[in-house]
């Protein structure tokens, strides 16, 4: 498989329909390009998917509600996915999953829980962005591997963070969550993890006897 | 007679029944077999679990990765339709501002209602439950003895299909032989707390959930659950037919579109149509009993969700299967200058004595279960195990300082990933990115394990429901306003629970994501939250203490029933919706022998 990260996104299909839905209004379309030319994300704009979705059906990032980042943000993200979740021997990276999309598609839902995280991702961004510049005077995305991890290990954890880096490492916490979520749950996550459901079985079985011996249940 | 799409109604029915879930279904599936000619109103939409139910869908194609909103409060995949804590345009109020005072109300817009999402947990009340103010003084005892509804659990279990084990505890009644479908083997998980909850007496056993584990022997089972009658047998043998066993993956809260769990969708409608007795009208929001000018109930008035006209519809016996709440409210909504209060309600106690389970939750992670050799462990699509109630003598020589017990359920194992996999893990990793973080996510998966206490509420004077006096949804029709009252039996209950939860993971060498609250008030979830809400129109002895007889019959209009869990007196740790379809069958048999005996 391959696992390209240098498509811009969104994607053809996704941003055609932005279009179908911005060309109604002028002003829509000319903020449209604003947003995606300019380091500030778009407003969060459509609405839910309802009580009575589809459920039989596969959904892509933006297909229900516009995806907001700027292309910058979007490279900041992609680049701070895969410095939290790396390609290994196991997985790809998270950025190679597109795992920047689902945050993308997160921030921009018009949901309360959503919208609760979406400053502090924004923020995170934007914090991550002036770090690399203030100590390296480049963008985060093009930074080394050293240096990348130079500004993560000051904001890895909340508990061991300097004053100065406290409020950052609250920000790089909630996005290494989200990063997490949308890892985990891609067919590759979910192997690399050790999930081996999901698939229907003649008989259940319980736990094979090398479990059982493990927890001295045998 | 068939499902009405073109939602043309006979001219009269011999029931009507208000509500297509597990007490409507139960009822429905009871008459039309009998060859009562039923119609049913469903306010929600149609469904058919079998085209509709997202088997084997990922989060990953899910909108959020499936995560909850407030448009799919157990998240997308869950099969709730037109629902959850809120339905649009179909508001309740609660009259309290108190955070502690809140009850918040789940219902779905669906055929089947909420049996297509609940969670097949299927425990039999015992005897205790149903004699509690003869046992401490506390609540109302039933007008009805385990001995009377026994029968009728054992005929549900037949149909429907449970599985689990007879363990001879206390309270926690056994199924007769070859009434039960076998259990599934325990997880990992569940057999590690098995063992290390002996350390703390706590008994951890097998789970009776509504699950076929093997396909039902349909022959067998329908000549005992319709003797002497051919017909009930040969469509019930075909429905049986139709039900796959559970094939051991994907969350039964989904639906099955396999019918191998308990859905009225997929277990009670099918036969119940395929008798040829029973109308269903879907989209079809009962709100007001019709009578006649001697106080008998002649049919349903019912807002036509499609055309929003109001229609009626009319029958000789009326039995309201909406819900507690949602039954409660049509009896309000009934109300005539000849029952200003409201209909059945001259005892002054429908909408009185609501309950819900009371619910506290505590987690922790065990690092036994760390690194375990990768298995599937999907099972049954919910729990194999549980802890059911084991301090009955100490309560009752009253060494506890809350009156009624609760059961422990629990979690387990490697499950299907979702958003917030991988989420809070610092405490365990001191912030680990990077390949790292990979590594311990492989380590600590499955490692967690999520206990939930579920409790007995007693009944008390300061939770119940009533019109607001205002507000009204978006057909016109007034709403429920809640009014919500924990007392110190359920708070200090609450607190036990989580105390239970740390000293069990403790046992199992883990250790408790959180301390348990000091102040069980700060432990007890939201009243209603459980989803187990009932009473309201509770059974009893006489017109002047109850609202119905024993059979659910109302006390002031005789050929007025009601078959869902408004009728409870009391709201065991055991999960209702068994004993809601076990007094639905029950009820069902007295009205039908009432029918022929003339008297209805």
């Amino acid at each position: 498989m391959n696992y390209s990260t240098d498509l811009p996104r969104p994607d053809r299909r996704t941003a055609i329909k932005w279009m179908l839905t911005a060309s109604a209004s002028t002003t829509l379309l000319s903020s449209f390009a604003d947003a995606a030319r300019s380091t500030e994300a778009a407003p969060v704009t459509g609405s839910g998917y309802g009580t009575d979705p589809r459920l039989q059906k596969t959904y892509q990032p933006g297909e229900l509600w516009p995806l907001t980042l700027s292309d910058a943000q979007r490279v900041t993200a992609a680049a701070l996915c895969a410095v939290i979740i790396p390609a290994d021997a196991t997985s790809p990276s998270a950025a190679q999953l597109h795992v920047h999309d689902f945050i993308d598609e997160w921030i921009s839902a018009p949901y309360p829980t959503q919208a609760l995280d979406r400053p502090l991702i924004l923020e995170c961004l934007k914090w991550i962005e002036a770090e690399a510049q203030r100590r390296f005077s480049r963008n985060f995305s093009i930074l080394t591997d050293r240096e990348k991890t130079a500004i993560c290990d000051d904001v890895c954890f909340v508990k061991t963070a300097t004053p100065e880096f406290t409020d950052a490492a609250k920000l790089f916490t909630r996005f290494r969550d989200l990063t997490a979520g949308g890892f985990y749950t891609t067919p590759e996550g979910m192997k690399d993890i050790g999930y081996t459901g999901n698939m229907p079985l003649a008989s259940f079985d319980g736990p094979p006897p090398e479990v059982l011996k493990k927890l001295g249940l045998l | 007679m068939a499902l009405l799409t073109s939602r043309k109604t006979q001219p009269k029915y011999d029931v009507i029944v208000v509500g297509s879930g597990a007490a409507g279904g139960q009822t429905a599936y009871t008459l039309a077999m009998e060859g009562a000619k039923v119609l049913m109103l469903e306010a929600g939409r149609n469904y058919d679990p079998v085209t509709e139910t997202p088997m084997f869908e990922t989060n990953h194609q899910a909108p959020l990765r499936g995560a909850v909103t407030p448009d799919k409060p157990f998240g997308f995949h869950d099969a709730t339709v037109g629902g959850g804590w809120e339905v649009p345009g179909e508001p309740y109020t609660n009259a309290s501002t108190d955070p502690q005072r809140q009850f918040i109300w789940w219902r779905s817009r669906m055929l089947g209602g909420r049996t297509n999402h609940w969670g097949r947990i299927a425990l039999r009340n015992g005897p205790y439950d149903f004699k509690p103010y003869s046992r401490d003084g506390l609540g109302f005892d039933w007008p009805i003895s385990y001995d009377d509804v026994a029968p009728y659990y054992d005929k549900v279990e037949m149909l429907i299909g449970v599985y689990g084990t007879n363990e001879g505890m206390e309270n926690t009644p056994n199924s007769p032989d070859g009434v039960l479908q076998p259990a599934p083997k325990l997880r990992a998980g569940e057999q590690y707390a098995q063992k290390h909850g002996k350390k703390i007496g706590l008994p951890i056993i097998p789970i009776h959930r509504a699950v076929l584990s093997q396909r039902l022997d349909g022959p067998k089972l329908a000549a005992k659950l319709h003797p002497k009658n051919l017909a009930a047998q040969r469509v019930l043998i075909q429905a049986m037919s139709e039900r796959a066993a559970c094939f051991w993956a994907t969350d039964c809260g989904r639906g099955c579109s396999i019918r191998a769990n308990y859905q009225s969708t997929t277990v009670h409608l099918p036969p119940a149509l395929a008798s040829g007795n029973l109308d269903i009208l879907t989209d079809a929001m009962g709100y007001r009993v019709l009578l006649d000018e001697h106080g008998k109930a002649t049919g349903v008035a019912y807002i036509d969700r499609q055309s929003r006209a109001e229609k009626e519809v009319y029958a000789r016996i009326v039995v309201l299967a909406a819900s507690s709440a949602e039954s409660v409210r049509m009896l309000l909504n009934s109300k005539s200058p000849r029952h200003p209060n409201g209909l059945a309600n001259s005892s002054g106690l429908v909408g009185k004595y609501i309950m819900d389970t009371v619910g506290a939750d505590l987690g922790g992670q065990i690092p036994a279960l760390e690194n375990l050799p990768l298995h599937n462990e999907d099972g049954a699509g919910g729990s194999h195990a549980y802890a059911p109630w084991w301090l009955y003598q100490e309560q009752h020589a009253g060494k506890l300082n809350f009156a009624r017990g609760y059961h422990l359920e629990f979690g387990t194992g490697r499950r299907m990933p979702n958003a917030r996999t991988g989420s809070r893990m610092e405490y365990l990793t001191g912030g680990k990115y990077g390949v790292g973080y990979k590594e311990d996510m492989r380590r600590y998966f499955g490692s967690f394990v999520g206990f939930s206490g579920r409790g007995e509420m007693i009944p008390n004077e300061n939770s119940f429901c009533e019109l607001d006096p205002t507000v009204k949804d978006k057909w016109g029709i007034p709403v429920l306003r809640f009014h919500w009252k924990w007392s110190e039996h359920e708070t200090r209950q609450a607190k036990h629970m989580q105390e239970t939860s740390v000293a069990i993971i403790e046992a199992m060498g883990g250790t408790a994501s959180a301390q348990p609250k000091k102040d069980g008030r700060d432990a007890i979830i939201t009243g209603g939250m459980v989803i187990h809400e009932v009473g309201g129109a509770i059974m009893g002895t006489a017109p002047r203490n109850s609202v119905t007889n024993q059979w659910g019959q109302t006390w002031d209009v005789p050929n007025l029933f009601i078959t869902d869990g408004g009728t409870f007196v009391s709201n065991a740790d055991k999960n209702p919706t068994l004993t809601i379809m076990a007094l639905a069958w029950r009820t069902s048999d007295y009205l039908l022998e009432e029918m022929r005996k003339g008297n209805l």
